[in-house]
Parts: structure tokens; C-alpha cells; sequence
């Protein structure tokens, strides 16, 4: 009787739930997306006319005239008043124009279109590898070391993890270029030229973020690993592996991609360091370069590219999350 | 005080000794080796180890050990310096929401976006606006280490500003300025301290990444960063130039993350995840009481035998049994309850019958029979087919008892394609038909949801549903009711009266609330520190002969219970599994208690025709009953204090802490 009573009203609450599940989120995560394009398009903006001083006389030297520097800033329109100039570059970044390069004369958008690639394909096979090293290997520790066992494991594990997470990942390439490219001669030393090119700036990108993940899946899966559905799970006597696999695994992943976002995006920026060690003709060596050269328009552009990036990743983790774990509803922070 | 408890540690000592290494070198490397490091040699450029130079020479021949020591004064200064930048800034756009209140939101909101870009990305962004060199590369790293702490204050400050003392002094007209300093930066001031430690440490590295790429330090200043620069040009000629100050900076990185790590462990702010471990005192052995049911002969009927269950735990100090002794035999259809106050062992009997109790946890017995198949040797496949198609669980919770990720047709479904020969297929129209069969309505939708879509009710329901899957043959359910609504509660306890009165199913119901097993079950075990201490026809409860039963029955409120009095509750606190004594376990709770109640432990006994008590005094009249009923309130908060700590060392108890109240709530509402 009383099942039949309460019924209708909870069929009534939960009618339509995937839809405006995700109706709610396109709603609130692209209103997020929205505003944060905005400060980063702002940032960049304002980013040349927060340089103290002078910044056209600091990029051309003191030697220059007068006059061309005066020419100069009247070519990149910092002579208008401040909001024409907004207004101008909005109005550039939806045609696609990112302004001209002060130091090679070419487009912005052309030099970022062609060093794109290097650091995309840099950033997303180091993020791949990361995974794959540290979901097997944290998913793998947690059931060796659960419950107290496997104390040695543990500490070795942990203290391995720690250490490898501490070294920066230009070091590791320092230390990469020294063992396999002077010493054992097995790789290239710099550049991008055929596959095994890519082996060691991989490997110094994702070895310390694969190590920080692979601690985060253990804790994490150690967690879920003592929750009430798992022990359902084995009170159906399920195998062991589909246990873990199949009822853990879900779970510890969810709870960690958050800060996989996070890795990922720690480690778009990484890419600037471990570019400049392996002289990859990225973005990285382009915008330190271009720092360097007070070269503005281009920094503006490339800091606009990375930042786009990062917006990216962070709402595809957000769509994963929705879609793996059902009860969220993307929390506002 | 606190400084001496990180120092006890292993990890604090490690992390001092770094600490102090690292910060002496910055201290008196500039003092003893400053000007030799500075010392040009032309002859000995660009060279590699020698005595003289043990990691080489630069470009300009100086000496590169030297320098590296050197360099430490300026790299830890810089980390230092831009901590104290970000956790400033990141302290003032943290408690501005709670300055201004609703002005105080676009900070919130700026940091919430601001917190999402890379580290190393802002620092980029801000080198850029302060120039290079080590003043703008210390403003960069700062700056773009704000946002994070922004967000720790702002987690903190609200974390505190909720509680009550803050609360109070606000009604109390204490303005916005005189609660952030009188109160609420006090209680962030450890974990914000902590967090910057650690915070140092990645500066550390941030401001070495800076120099590095030759936005940060310039010549012909020198820090880490910079010198691994300068390094890398000559890798081929002399790698150590390149590494060793690499090393270094991994070093005094370690030392602060290490040292926020102790600190932070010590102080309790962040525990990382592992089993709580607490001192316990070294029990007496149990003394395995004889099997009492040994000599009668197995029914045909028998569907579940337990000889002298015993589950032991390992404690720091010896073992600890929570469970000692168990007999037990549930024929077909029969509806058997266990009731105890939590920490008794009855969850924990319940889990070992059913295979479920995990290591460290040792079962031990010396029978345990399901379906007549030895469930302690044999071949443990056939076990778990046995197991997974004729025995059913029902668990406390069922808010936590579904996994969350996965929709409830697949879960009941898995049952059957796991241990029948279903088809994916036909298994899910089996799970659809089985939650029609638990009245649950529109299955066919439901089955597609997730458990977050389900009401509890709902939810316990699917999970007998879930049980139902294959033939079952007995259901253990471990305080099936004790999570839900007491409206909810009815239809659960029909559901599987019906069950067992279509099918001939056993039961076995472990709860602590006297009157639903009173209402379900056949016959009633009472359970006290691991042991049956009575056993007794559920539908004479009034007779029982135990003082321990005895107590629960008149802790039950009826309709004559004067709710003007505080609810009366079993006086005393149960026993800590770890500490039993050597007599009686519930000889310090007893009003019957005497010498010899200490001293001899007693057996279940009968004490006539369908009753067996373990007691030197059962069925004498209770001193007094009435006084001691009316306990005083203190009692109650002492005894779920209790319940806590036996909760935690069985292990399997959950939710004890709200059992022994809900024998109250439950009836007042």
C-alpha cells in the first residue's frame, strides 16, 4: 500500500533526469567556459599595458629614435584610447587575426598555427603515457598493499613516487639528454625529427605527473576498495579482477579526474620548459624567445593559445565526470 | 610541544636534518665560499671534474661546487620571498568575501577562474608584465602562486566562520575586521603555515624553471635555475654542470615539502588515508566453549550450521577476538535473529558466515556448514557458486550499498550472468523482473537509473531483489531497516516476510532493535561481547532468563512509556572487545553480579524447554529493575562514545555510533 503511495511521487521527480542532467550542466559549465574566455582574453589584453614603463621603448633598445619608436606603438595602435583598443583586438580575435610578430614581421596567427602541433602532439602523448603508467601501476599497488599488507611495498612505493614527483621535468630532461643522448648516444639529443625523437621529452613530461596520478588512483581505490558496493560486489561472489575493474576502478577514476585535469593542464605548461631543453620547435621555445625579444603581440597570442587549452581540458574533464558518474551535477566553485 | 611531536616521527627527522642542511648552506655558503666562487680562471675553462674543481669550471673557469653551494643563499631567499608574496596576496583575496560580503563575491569568482591556469602558465604571463630579473621573476612566482592559496583561505575562513563560536560573536555585534583577527585567522594560521611550507617548495622549483628558461635570475647573479642553464650549453663537455645544480634544487625542494608533509601529518591537517590503529590491551585467550549442538544429528533441513565461530582480529598488542564461540542452526524457512548492542560481533557473525570477512580478519570454527557443503575446505569455486546463487545479502545501507557509477539493471544482472549460464540479455529481463516482483513499480525504467535515481526504500528493496536473482535458500540481512524511515521500514520487513513464507526461505536478521526481530523472527540470539548469551522463542521474549536480554526488553519504550522520563537505555557501556575479563563479560553492567560472576565465565545452559541461558544467575528476579532503567542522560552520550571505539576495532560494525540512540529516536518519532 504504502509502496504504491509513495511511487507516482518519485517517478514525478525523476522523470526526464539524463536530459536536464545534462541540459544543467551545458547551462552552468558553459557559463563558466564563457567568463573565464572572457578574464583570459582580458588578461592578454590588458598583459602589455600593465608592463611598467614604457614597454615599445624597452623592446627597442635605448638607441632607438625617438620617432620609430613613436611609429611603432602608433602601428600597434597603443596610441588609441584604451577601449577602441579592447574593442580592436575582440574585433581581431574573432577574424582571426593576433597581430604581427615585432620580430619577424609575420602574422601571429601563422607562427602559432605552424608550432602548434609540436607541443600539442608533445602534450597530449605525454598525458597518454602518464595514464597509462599510473592507472595499472596505482590500481595494482592499492590491491597489493590493502589492509596492511605488503608494508614494504608501501613504503617503496611511496617513497619512489614522492621522489620522482619532487624532480622538476626539465631536470629530467637534462638527466635524459645526458644518459641516452651524450652517454649511450641511443637518441636524439634535440629537436623533432622522427619518432624516437619524442621518447625523451615524453618521458620528462609524464614521469612526474604519471607518479603524482599514480598515488592519487592508489589512495583513492584504497578508499573505494572499503565502501558497502564493493563488498555487495563480493557478496555476489564475483571474480576478483571484475571486482576491481569492473566496480572499483569506475569509482577511484572519478574521484581523481579532477585532478588529472588539473595534471594535464600543469603539464600544457610543462611543455615550455621541456621545450627549451630539447630546443622542440614548439610554442615553448617560441614564447620564451619571444619574452626575451619583447616581442609582444606574440607572447600576447601564444598566452592566449595555452590559456585556451587549459579552458578546454578542464571542461572536457568536466563532460567525462558527468558522463561517468551520474550523481554529479558539476559542483561551482 | 608541537614542534617536538613532528621531530618524533621518522619522516620529521628526515625532513628537519634536510631543512637544517639546506638552510646552514644558505646561511654561510655566500660567507665562507662568496668570493672564491667569484674567483676567474682562464686557464681551466669549461673543464670537466678535477681534484681541484670536483664538478668542473664554467666559462669563465669558476669553480662550479663552489658556486652551486653558493647559489643556495639566493634560490631559497627567492622561494621564500615569493611565498610570503603569495600567501599575502592570496590571504587578502581569501577573506575578502567575508570583509565585504556580497562585494567580496568577484574575488571569489576571479579566483575560481584564476586557480583552473597552470602555475607555471601565470608565472609566464606575469614575467612578462614585470621584466626579468630576479625583483620581477619573485613578483611573477608570487603572484601566480595566489590564486591557489586565495582558495585555501577562502576553504578555511569559511570552514571556520561556520562554526558556532563565530557564529556567536557575530550575533554578539562583533564586527567583520575584529572576527577575522580575533578569531578566524588564529584557526587557519596552522594549515595556512603548513600549506606554505610545501608552497615553498614549488616556488622553489617554479622560480629554478624561470631561471632556467633566462626569465628569472640574471648575470651576473647566479641561483639554480640559472647555472643549469648555463649547464645545459655544455652537456657534452661536462653533464655535472647541468646536474648538479639540478640536484640541488630537488633537494631543498624535498626539504620544504617534507617538512610541510611532518608538519602537516603531526598536526593532523591533511591525514592521508590508512587504517586507524589504536591501543589495545592484550585479552585473554577465549576458551572455546564445547559445541553444544554437536551431538544432536544434521536435519535434512539444515540449511546453515555453525560450530564455535570465532573471528579474530590482530590488535598492537595480540590479537583481539571479537567474535568467540558462535553456535548456530537455521533449518528451511526459518526466521532466526541476532540482537546486541553494537560491538557485541553480531554484524561481524554475520559477515564470516557469509564469507565476507577480509584479512586481517581471521574465521575460524569448527564447522561451518552451508547446504550441507563445508564452507572451510574444499574448493573455493564451487564455493563461490554455492554461495553467489543460494545465499543473499541485505545490507545496513543502502544509500552506499549500490555502486553509484552503474545502473541498478546491470547490478542485479550481473548476479545471474556471473553464476547461471544467461545470456547479458536474458540476465537484464531477469533484474527487470525481479525488481516487479519487489514491488518495485515501472521496472523496466527503474532498471535503467542509477542508484541515485532510487529512494532508500526503493533501494533496500532492489537489493533483496538483488538477492532473488538466483534461488536463495537463506537471506542474511545486517540491519536491513536501520537506515530507513520507520514508515519505509514496515514494507521492507513484509517484503521479506513474504519472501520467506512463498519460497521456505531461511532468515537469519541481525539487528539491535529488539522489536523487529521480535516481530519477524522464529528464534531470538542475544548476543553480548562476542558470545550467545541467550537463546530464546521470539515470541516469548518476556520470559528471558538473561539480565543482559532482560535490560534490552525494558530499554524498549511501549505505549506506557512515560515520555516525560529520559528513555531508559542498558546501564553501562558495552565491552571493549579488547579488554575482556576473566568471569562474565557482562558481570561490571549486572545488578546480579557476584564474586563468582567475575571469576567463572559462564556456558549457555538450557534453562528449560526452549530457552538456554549463559548466565550463574539466570531467571533470578532483578534487584531494582525500575531505577536502574532510568539512566541518566550522561549515560547515553558515554555509551555511543563507546560504541565508537568497538565499532572501529571490529571493523565490520558500521554506523554503530548511531545504534544504540536509534533505539530511542525510532520510537519517539
Amino acid at each position: 500500500m504504502t509502496a504504491a503511495a509513495t511511487a507516482p511521487a518519485e517517478s514525478v521527480r525523476s522523470a526526464n533526469r539524463p536530459q536536464s542532467r545534462w541540459l544543467g550542466f551545458t547551462l552552468r559549465r558553459g557559463g563558466r567556459l564563457l567568463a573565464s574566455l572572457w578574464v583570459l582574453i582580458t588578461a592578454s589584453f590588458l598583459m602589455i599595458h600593465l608592463i611598467p614603463g614604457d614597454p615599445i621603448r624597452a623592446a627597442m633598445g635605448p638607441t632607438a629614435s625617438a620617432e620609430i619608436v613613436e611609429s611603432r606603438r602608433e602601428a600597434l595602435g597603443l596610441n588609441d584610447p584604451l577601449l577602441l583598443q579592447y574593442w580592436n583586438y575582440l574585433q581581431g580575435l574573432f577574424t582571426g587575426d593576433l597581430g604581427t610578430s615585432i620580430g619577424s614581421q609575420l602574422p601571429v596567427i601563422d607562427t602559432i598555427a605552424q608550432r602548434l602541433p609540436a607541443t600539442a602532439s608533445l602534450a597530449v602523448l605525454a598525458f597518454l603515457v602518464a595514464i597509462l603508467i599510473a592507472i595499472p601501476l596505482g590500481v595494482a599497488v592499492a590491491v597489493a598493499t590493502r589492509r596492511d599488507r605488503g608494508r614494504n611495498l608501501e613504503l617503496g612505493f611511496t617513497g619512489s613516487s614522492v621522489l620522482m614527483s619532487s624532480i622538476p621535468d626539465f631536470l629530467l630532461g637534462v638527466a635524459g639528454v645526458w644518459i641516452f643522448g651524450v652517454t649511450l648516444g641511443w637518441l636524439p639529443v634535440a629537436g623533432r625529427s622522427g619518432p624516437e625523437s619524442y621518447i625523451m621529452p615524453v618521458l620528462a613530461l609524464s614521469i612526474g605527473p604519471a607518479a603524482v596520478l599514480a598515488r592519487i588512483v592508489r589512495v583513492e581505490m584504497l578508499g573505494v576498495l572499503e565502501s558497502d558496493f564493493v563488498r555487495t560486489a563480493r557478496a555476489k561472489r564475483l571474480p576478483a579482477w571484475r571486482i576491481y575493474l569492473n566496480h572499483a576502478l569506475p569509482n577511484a577514476v572519478t574521484a581523481s579526474l579532477t585532478l588529472r585535469g588539473l595534471l594535464l593542464s600543469a603539464l600544457v605548461a610543462g611543455t615550455v620548459l621541456v621545450e627549451n631543453v630539447f630546443a622542440w620547435p614548439g610554442l615553448g621555445s617560441t614564447i620564451v624567445q619571444a619574452i626575451q625579444t619583447k616581442d609582444y603581440p606574440l607572447v600576447q597570442g601564444i598566452v592566449l593559445v595555452y590559456g585556451l587549452g587549459v579552458l578546454i581540458i578542464n571542461t572536457v574533464v568536466d563532460a567525462i565526470l558527468v558522463t561517468l558518474d551520474p550523481r554529479t551535477t558539476v559542483a561551482e566553485d | 610541544m608541537k614542534t617536538r611531536r613532528i621531530l618524533r616521527t621518522p619522516l620529521g627527522i628526515a625532513a628537519t636534518t634536510l631543512m637544517a642542511l639546506v638552510l646552514l648552506t644558505a646561511i654561510f655558503a655566500p660567507i665562507l665560499w662568496g668570493d672564491a666562487a667569484e674567483v676567474v680562471d682562464t686557464d681551466d675553462l669549461l673543464a670537466g671534474p678535477s681534484p681541484e674543481h670536483p664538478i668542473g669550471t664554467d666559462n669563465l673557469g669558476r669553480d662550479l661546487l663552489l658556486r652551486v653551494l653558493v647559489a643556495t643563499r639566493l634560490s631559497v631567499f627567492l622561494a621564500i620571498a615569493a611565498t610570503v608574496i603569495a600567501v599575502v596576496a592570496g590571504l587578502i583575496l581569501g577573506v575578502l568575501p567575508l570583509l565585504l560580503g556580497r562585494a567580496g563575491k568577484p574575488a571569489t569568482w576571479l579566483v575560481g577562474i584564476a586557480v583552473a591556469f597552470p602555475g607555471l602558465l601565470l608565472a609566464l604571463f606575469f614575467a612578462v608584465i614585470f621584466g626579468s630579473g630576479w625583483q620581477g621573476a619573485v613578483l611573477a612566482v608570487g603572484f601566480a602562486g595566489a590564486p591557489s592559496f586565495a582558495r585555501l583561505c577562502q576553504t578555511l575562513v569559511s570552514a571556520v566562520a561556520a562554526r558556532d563560536f563565530v557564529a556567536a560573536a557575530r550575533v554578539g555585534g562583533v564586527g567583520r575586521l575584529r572576527v577575522l583577527t580575533r578569531h578566524i585567522l588564529p584557526n587557519i594560521g596552522e594549515p595556512l603555515i603548513v600549506n606554505a611550507t610545501i608552497g615553498a617548495g614549488g616556488a622553489l622549483l617554479a622560480f629554478a624553471g624561470l631561471s632556467f628558461l633566462g626569465l628569472g635570475v640574471q648575470p651576473p647573479e647566479y641561483d639554480w635555475g640559472r647555472l643549469m642553464m648555463d649547464g645545459l650549453a655544455g652537456i657534452y663537455i661536462n653533464p655535472l654542470a647541468a646536474l648538479a645544480p639540478g640536484i640541488a634544487v630537488v633537494i631543498a625542494g624535498l626539504a620544504f615539502n617534507l617538512v610541510g608533509e611532518a608538519a602537516a601529518r603531526s598536526l593532523g591537517i591533511e591525514v592521508g588515508a590508512g587504517p586507524v590503529r589504536r591501543l589495545v590491551r592484550r585479552m585473554p585467550q577465549p576458551s572455546a566453549s564445547p559445541a553444544i549442538d554437536a551431538s544432536e544429528p544434521e536435519h535434512a533441513d539444515t540449511v546453515l550450521d555453525v560450530q564455535n565461530l570465532r573471528v579474530s582480529f590482530p590488535g598492537p598488542d595480540g590479537e583481539i577476538t571479537p567474535v568467540r564461540g558462535v553456535n548456530l542452526r537455521i533449518r528451511r524457512g526459518e526466521a532466526v535473529g541476532i540482537v546486541g548492542e553494537s560491538g557485541s560481533g553480531k554484524s561481524l557473525t554475520a559477515l564470516s558466515i557469509a564469507q565476507l570477512v577480509e584479512h586481517p580478519g581471521e574465521v575460524e570454527a569448527d564447522g561451518l556448514r552451508f547446504l550441507g557443503e563445508d564452507l572451510l575446505h574444499g574448493d573455493e569455486a564451487s564455493h563461490r557458486k554455492l554461495l553467489g546463487t543460494s545465499l543473499a545479502m541485505v545490507f545496513q545501507d543502502p544509500m552506499t550499498s549500490f555502486n553509484p557509477t552503474k545502473r541498478m539493471g546491470s547490478q542485479l544482472a550481473e548476479v545471474a550472468s556471473q553464476h547461471g549460464d544467461s545470456s547479458k540479455r536474458d540476465a537484464l529481463a531477469r533484474a527487470v523482473e525481479r525488481l516487479g516482483a519487489v514491488r518495485i513499480t515501472d521496472p523496466e525504467r527503474r532498471a535503467r537509473q542509477y542508484p541515485h535515481e532510487f529512494s532508500g526504500g526503493m533501494r533496500q528493496r532492489a537489493m533483496i531483489g538483488m538477492g532473488l536473482m538466483a534461488a536463495p535458500q537463506l537471506i542474511i540481512a545486517d540491519e536491513p531497516t536501520t537506515a530507513l524511515d520507520v514508515t519505509v521500514q514496515q514494507q521492507v520487513l513484509n517484503l521479506l516476510e513474504s519472501i520467506r513464507r512463498r519460497d521456505d526461505v531461511a532468515l537469519l536478521l541481525i539487528s539491535h532493535d529488539v522489536s523487529v526481530v521480535a516481530e519477524v523472527c522464529d528464534r531470538v540470539l542475544v548476543m553480548y561481547a562476542g558470545r550467545i548469551v541467550e537463546e530464546l522463542p521470539a515470541d516469548r521474549l518476556q520470559e528471558a532468563a538473561h539480565p543482559y536480554t532482560r535490560a534490552l526488553l525494558a530499554a524498549v519504550p511501549d505505549m506506557q512509556t512515560d515520555l516525560n522520563r529520559p528513555l531508559a537505555t542498558v546501564p553501562g557501556r558495552p565491552i571493549d572487545p579488547a579488554q575482556l575479563p576473566h568471569g562474565c563479560a557482562y558481570a561490571a553492567r549486572c545488578p546480579l553480579a557476584d564474586a563468582h560472576c567475575r571469576t567463572a565465565d559462564p556456558e549457555l545452559t538450557p534453562v528449560r524447554d526452549d530457552f538456554r541461558a549463559a548466565c550463574w544467575h539466570a531467571g533470578e528476579p532483578l534487584p531494582n529493575l525500575a531505577a536502574d532503567a532510568a539512566a541518566d542522560p550522561f549515560e547515553t552520550a558515554e555509551q555511543v562514545e563507546a560504541d565508537q571505539v568497538g565499532a572501529e576495532q571490529a571493523g565490520a560494525e558500521q554506523f554503530g555510533a548511531a545504534e544504540s540512540i536509534d533505539v530511542v529516536v525510532e520510537v519517539q518519532s
